[in-house]
C-alpha cells in the first residue's frame, strides 16, 4: 500500500508504451506486424499536426488510428475526452466544458459539429523511432464521463500514471509479461473497458493490438484465425452470446467478458466450447478496472493488486492500487468479511440501467427527456425481465400534450445513446406521482404491463 | 469461410420480391420484439435512426437471424453494409442475391 504523497506524483515519468524493443511487434493491422517503432514513428508524425494543449474528441474506428491519436495527444499535453456518447446535445456539453475541444477521425461518418484536427501517419520509408517518450504520471490524459444524475455528463480524470498502474495490474491478473499476446477486441476504444483493456493494455503491457473493430460474428472468426497465439478476446456478454449463437468453431486461448455480469450457463457453454478460459472483469468509469473472476470456478470476485473495498454510509468504497481517491460504487456489493479484496456483486443501485453493457443513471435520462420543450412530465422505466445476455429496452412514459411520440423520439436521439430510446414510448394524461413527487415502482410495473397488452390487443 | 459472396463483383440486383420482404420483416419484428405489426413497415423507409429506429445491438441481432435462415455471413468491412441496413428493401435485395438456402 502507498502512503506519504498523492501516488501520480510520486512515481516521475513513466513511458509512452512498454515495448522496450522498437522491433517488438505493437499492434497487427489486417494481419500485418506493425512494430513499435514504427508506432512510433507514426505518433511522433501525428503529433506535429496537433496543437500543443487543449482537448480531443477521438472517433477513430479503427483501434490503430486510434491508439496513434491517442499517444500523440499525451505527447502534445492534450486531454482526450471520453463522453458517453457523441450526439449533438453532448457535443454541445463538451463544448461547454472544455471550449476549443477539436476531433480527429479516421472517417467521414458521423462528424461532430466541432473542429477537425488533421490525422497523418509516417510515409513507409520514414525511419522508425528507437526510443520511446516518457510522461509524467501525473499528466491528465483522459476525462471519462459518467452521464451523473443531475443531467449534465460528470467528469473523471485520468491519470498517465493511474492509467498505467491499472493497465499493469490487469496484465498480470491476465499472465501477460511482455511481448506475445495479441489482443482482439468488439468494444470500442471510446468507452473506458475498451480503451483499458484493448488500447493500453497492450500499449502499456508489451503485447499487441489488433486494429481492427470486431462487430459481426463473422470477423470475430477471421481475427481469431489471423492473429498468432496465444490471443485474448475482449468482450460483453451481448456480443459474446451473439456470437456463439452464430455457430462459430474457433478456438482460442482466453476470453474477457465485461460490463454486465455473465449467466453461469453462457459461461460454461463458452469454455465448452472454444477451449478458452473465460474471465469476467468489474469496474466503472469512476475507478477504472476493480476485479476479475473466472465464473466457472468461483462467483466471487478477486479485487486487483492493491484494491481494497470497505464499507461505510451504506456504500461501498474502493481504494488503493491504481484508483486516485476513494470512490463510491454504485453497485451493491457483500464484502468478504475475512478478506477486503474479495467480494460478490448482488445487484446494481436502483437508479442505475445497464442496456446491453451501456450504463445510465435514470435520473439522467429523466433529466433529458423533462428538457424537451413541450414534455410536461416523464419518466424513465427499466422493465425486470429475466432474458440472460438479451437486451431488455426502456420504457418511458410521457405527458406531452402538444407533441406526437415521434417527435419525443427524434428530440430524444439530439440528446441520449439510441440503446436508452424508450421502446415503447407511451402517452399518458397525468403520471401516477404521489405527494412526494414520486412515482411507486409498482405503478410503474402495472402501467408497463397494461402497454404491453394493449400491444397484444392490437397485434390479435 | 474464403469464398464469402461478398468477393463477387456487384451483379445487377433482382428486384426484391414483395413475399421476401414481407418474409424478412416478419423476421426483424419478431427477432427484435418491435412495436409495429410486419406489414406495416414501410419498405423504402431507412432500418436505423429515423424510421424504423434500429441501432447497431438490433443490427447484430437482424445479421445473426438472417445468416442462420438464409446461410450467408455478414462484415461490416464491406463497403456495401451501410447499404444493405438502408431499407427493408436493400435487405431483401442482399439476402437474394447471397442466399444459399
Amino acid at each position: 500500500m502507498r502512503t506519504g504523497p498523492h501516488p501520480a506524483a510520486a512515481e516521475g515519468n513513466l513511458p509512452l508504451v512498454a515495448h522496450a524493443d522498437p522491433r517488438s511487434v505493437a499492434a497487427w493491422r489486417r494481419g500485418e506486424p506493425v512494430t513499435a517503432g514504427r508506432l512510433l514513428a507514426d505518433v511522433r508524425r501525428a503529433a506535429q499536426c496537433m496543437p500543443e494543449g487543449g482537448h480531443l474528441l477521438n472517433l477513430c474506428a479503427d483501434r490503430y488510428a486510434f491508439s496513434v491519436a491517442l499517444l500523440a495527444a499525451v505527447t502534445r499535453r492534450v486531454t482526450t475526452l471520453l463522453p458517453p456518447a457523441t450526439t449533438p446535445a453532448v457535443i454541445d456539453a463538451l463544448r461547454g466544458f472544455a471550449p476549443g475541444t477539436g476531433f480527429v477521425s479516421d472517417n467521414d461518418a458521423d462528424l461532430p459539429d466541432l473542429p477537425r484536427i488533421p490525422l497523418a501517419f509516417s510515409a513507409p520509408g520514414d525511419p522508425e523511432c528507437g526510443t520511446v517518450p516518457l510522461v509524467e504520471g501525473s499528466r491528465v490524459a483522459a476525462i471519462a464521463f459518467t452521464s451523473g444524475s443531475t443531467g449534465a455528463p460528470q467528469p473523471h480524470a485520468k491519470r498517465w500514471g493511474s492509467l498505467f498502474r491499472n493497465a499493469a495490474a490487469e496484465a498480470r491478473r491476465l499472465g501477460i509479461a511482455g511481448p506475445g499476446h495479441a489482443i482482439l477486441g468488439t468494444v470500442p476504444p471510446q468507452h473506458m473497458y475498451g480503451l483499458e483493456s484493448t488500447v493500453l493494455l497492450p500499449l502499456l503491457s508489451g503485447a499487441a493490438l489488433t486494429a481492427e473493430r470486431l462487430f459481426y460474428p463473422a470477423e470475430i472468426d477471421e481475427a481469431i484465425r489471423r492473429a498468432p497465439p496465444p490471443r485474448i478476446l475482449f468482450t460483453t456478454p451481448f456480443h459474446l452470446r451473439n456470437w456463439l449463437e452464430s455457430g462459430t468453431t474457433e478456438r482460442l486461448e482466453t476470453i474477457v467478458s465485461a460490463t454486465a455480469p455473465l449467466s453461469e450457463a453462457l459461461a460454461r457453454e463458452t469454455e465448452a466450447r472454444t477451449g478458452a478460459t473465460l474471465l469476467e472483469i468489474y469496474g466503472c468509469t469512476e475507478t477504472g478496472q476493480l476485479a476479475t473472476r473466472q465464473p466457472t470456478v468461483s462467483a466471487q470476485w478477486h479485487a486487483y493488486d492493491g484494491v481494497r473495498l470497505r464499507e461505510e454510509d451504506g456504500c461501498t468504497w474502493a481504494s488503493g492500487g491504481h484508483i486516485e481517491e476513494p470512490t463510491a460504487l454504485s453497485d451493491l456489493i457483500d464484502i468478504d468479511p475475512g478478506d477486503a479484496g474479495r467480494f460478490h456483486l448482488r445487484g446494481r443501485a436502483a437508479d442505475m440501467v445497464n442496456i446491453a453493457g451501456k450504463r445510465n443513471s435514470l435520473a439522467y435520462l429523466d433529466h433529458q427527456l423533462a428538457a424537451i420543450p413541450g414534455v410536461v412530465d416523464g419518466v424513465f422505466h427499466f422493465p425486470e425481465e429475466a432474458r440472460p445476455e438479451g437486451v431488455t429496452r426502456l420504457v418511458a412514459f410521457v405527458v406531452a400534450p402538444g407533441l406526437t411520440p415521434e417527435a419525443i423520439l427524434a428530440a430524444l436521439r439530439s440528446r441520449i445513446d439510441p440503446v436508452f430510446l424508450p421502446r415503447p414510448l407511451v402517452m399518458l394524461d397525468a403520471l401516477p406521482r404521489r405527494g412526494t413527487g414520486k412515482i411507486p415502482v409498482e405503478e410503474l410495473r402495472r402501467l408497463a404491463a397494461r402497454a404491453a397488452s394493449s400491444r397484444l390487443r392490437e397485434d390479435a | 469461410m474464403m469464398a464469402d459472396p461478398i468477393d463477387n463483383p456487384p451483379a445487377a440486383r433482382p428486384p426484391a420480391d414483395e413475399a421476401l420482404v414481407r418474409e424478412i420483416a416478419e423476421q426483424v419484428v419478431s427477432a427484435l420484439n418491435l412495436e409495429v405489426s410486419p406489414g406495416d413497415i414501410d419498405p423504402r423507409a431507412p432500418l436505423y435512426r429515423e424510421g424504423l429506429g434500429l441501432d447497431s445491438i438490433d443490427i447484430l441481432e437482424v445479421a445473426l437471424v438472417v445468416s442462420k435462415r438464409y446461410g450467408f455471413k455478414l462484415r461490416d468491412d464491406d463497403q456495401e453494409n451501410l447499404r444493405i441496413f438502408r431499407s427493408l428493401e436493400s435487405l431483401a435485395a442482399t439476402v437474394a442475391e447471397r442466399r444459399t438456402k
